[in-house]
């Protein structure tokens, strides 16, 4: 046979995806049809026709602000990453350090954005910087927590082995606890990756040049509620499609995770 | 000289004590099993020789030298075979970290797969070999590492009773023909009878070595010897003491 055997992920993809198509389409109906039908002035409530058609009016200005904040998540959560290996590993080789720094990386998720992030363009001013900490503070715990859980759930027996083979403290690391952390630290990931997205969007909302965040606040002092919603679906969409990669990564790096259902 | 020497090693955790005074040798090239009620402390003492743990008194030798991690091969009763790795990847990890360079370990442990019946699935992924395949390459991988010797803790429990009867004939195939010094801790008497040269009886906790049998059948002992009166009377034998202590 020379054609190519049918490719069995899509049929499954489309039935994973159908249901939430379907609940989606029936919302956005509903939605239209109330503000068809009560004629709502759209500075309140735009149809979602309205926030599509004016969204792709102004697609130039969406894209140059998605691009913003793309750049502004991607180089916040790079840093992110960086830290919680880093730390999770640290952590992982000294009890000491263990119980130094897992109290203050709790501490760091307590912290309320709400009130941190405007102090952070106070001390920091309108650049790259604030935005990366704050996108960095939102989303260091879970994956340093995802991290080390992870390090610690590898097999103890697995570890005795290594260690009856002669394996050093940083042998036993290579070839087990860092690859038994996997599946756990890409789960970190996929929630990790949605909390940048958003804590780009809420550091920009604060104070920014650009980026989807200001342009939100902008629109909204305008009454362009339409926009702000348009820009609400690219963050959206943005996010989702970050989440997604996730799991192409995941099946580069680690695929036996996403196959042997050895996720724990 | 003697492949392994216990005496008088005691070990205590929390103040109860496990092991109280065990002491036998194994010779090079022999194949002893210990066999001894759940908790008896089996698989303390194999830690105690594996190096991964040490008596409170008493010496543990492993070819003629302290025990210590990387003296003696072990075979958990879990396979623990990666997912993250390739079978053949899988066998060559003590060598790996004996530091042998990948590709050499690599083919190290390829050289024993058609003895071992992994021919072809070198590069298989771990979760698409059967349960006897999986204990096969776990033991390709415990040997390979070519120490003192090879510690096997209860080496086929995890399998099928049938499954069970061929990968003992199995064993005692392979182990024939390169006479590793074996130390096999189980369950099942009569997986010890077939497979050893002499036969280890632990007490109930705190553990002693309560009987020593010598098992002179012939080998390669076969599907046969399983009904031979000697081994019927050895198997008898075990299980009347292991029963008096319970």
């Amino acid at each position: 046979m020379t054609t190519s055997r049918p490719d069995p992920s899509s049929p499954r993809w489309v039935r994973i995806a159908a249901p939430a198509a379907v609940v989606v389409l029936a919302l956005v109906a509903l939605w239209q049809l109330y503000v068809t039908v009560s004629g709502i002035r759209p500075q309140v409530l735009p149809s979602p026709a309205r926030v599509l058609g004016q969204g792709w009016a102004h697609r130039d200005d969406l894209a140059a602000h998605t691009w913003s904040t793309l750049q502004v998540t991607i180089i916040g959560f790079a840093v992110s990453l960086v830290v919680a290996w880093a730390l999770a590993i640290v952590v992982d080789f000294s009890p000491w350090l263990r119980r130094a720094l897992v109290p203050l990386f709790v501490v760091s998720q307590t912290l309320p954005i709400i009130a941190i992030a405007p102090l952070m363009i106070i001390w920091f001013g309108f650049g790259l910087l604030p935005k990366v900490l704050v996108i960095a503070l939102a989303t260091f715990f879970p994956m340093a927590i995802g991290l080390i859980e992870g390090f610690a759930a590898a097999d103890r027996e697995a570890g005795a082995l290594l260690r009856s083979m002669g394996a050093s403290r940083g042998q036993v690391f290579r070839y087990v606890r860092l690859p038994s952390a996997l599946p756990r630290f890409f789960t970190a990931l996929r929630i990790g990756i949605t909390y940048a997205v958003v804590g780009a969007v809420f550091a920009e909302y604060v104070g920014a040049t650009s980026g989807l965040g200001i342009y939100m606040s902008t629109q909204k002092n305008s009454f362009r509620t339409d926009l702000v919603l348009a820009a609400v679906l690219v963050t959206a969409a943005l996010s989702l499609a970050l989440y997604l990669l996730t799991y192409l990564v995941e099946r580069i790096v680690a695929p036996w995770a996403l196959t042997t259902g050895n996720r724990t | 000289m003697s492949a392994v020497t216990v005496s008088a090693v005691r070990r205590s955790f929390a103040d109860r004590p496990v092991l109280d005074g065990i002491d036998f040798d194994v010779a090079g090239g022999e194949f002893v099993s210990v066999i001894g009620p759940s908790g008896s402390g089996k698989s303390t003492l194999f830690g105690l020789i594996a190096g991964l743990d040490t008596p409170d008194t008493g010496t543990v030798t492993v070819g003629g030298a302290p025990a210590a991690p990387g003296r003696a091969a072990l075979m958990p009763q879990k396979d623990l075979l990666f997912p993250w790795r390739s079978v053949v990847d899988n066998c060559a990890l003590g060598l790996e970290v004996q530091g042998i360079p990948r590709a050499e370990a690599r083919a190290r442990a390829a050289n024993l797969f058609p003895a071992f019946g992994l021919a072809g699935f070198e590069n298989a992924r771990p979760g698409e070999l059967s349960g006897g395949m999986r204990q096969r390459a776990a033991l390709a991988r415990t040997v390979v590492q070519g120490r003192d010797v090879v510690l096997l803790d209860e080496p086929f429990g995890a399998l099928d009773s049938l499954t069970r009867t061929d990968m003992q004939l199995w064993l005692q195939d392979v182990w024939m023909r390169d006479r590793w010094t074996v130390l096999m801790i189980t369950h099942d008497v009569r997986e010890a009878v077939l497979l050893s040269d002499r036969v280890l009886v632990l007490s109930p906790r705190p553990a002693r070595i309560r009987h020593e049998v010598r098992v002179p059948l012939p080998r390669p002992r076969t599907l046969e010897t399983l009904t031979d009166p000697d081994f019927v009377a050895l198997e008898r034998e075990l299980v009347d003491i292991l029963h008096s202590t319970a």
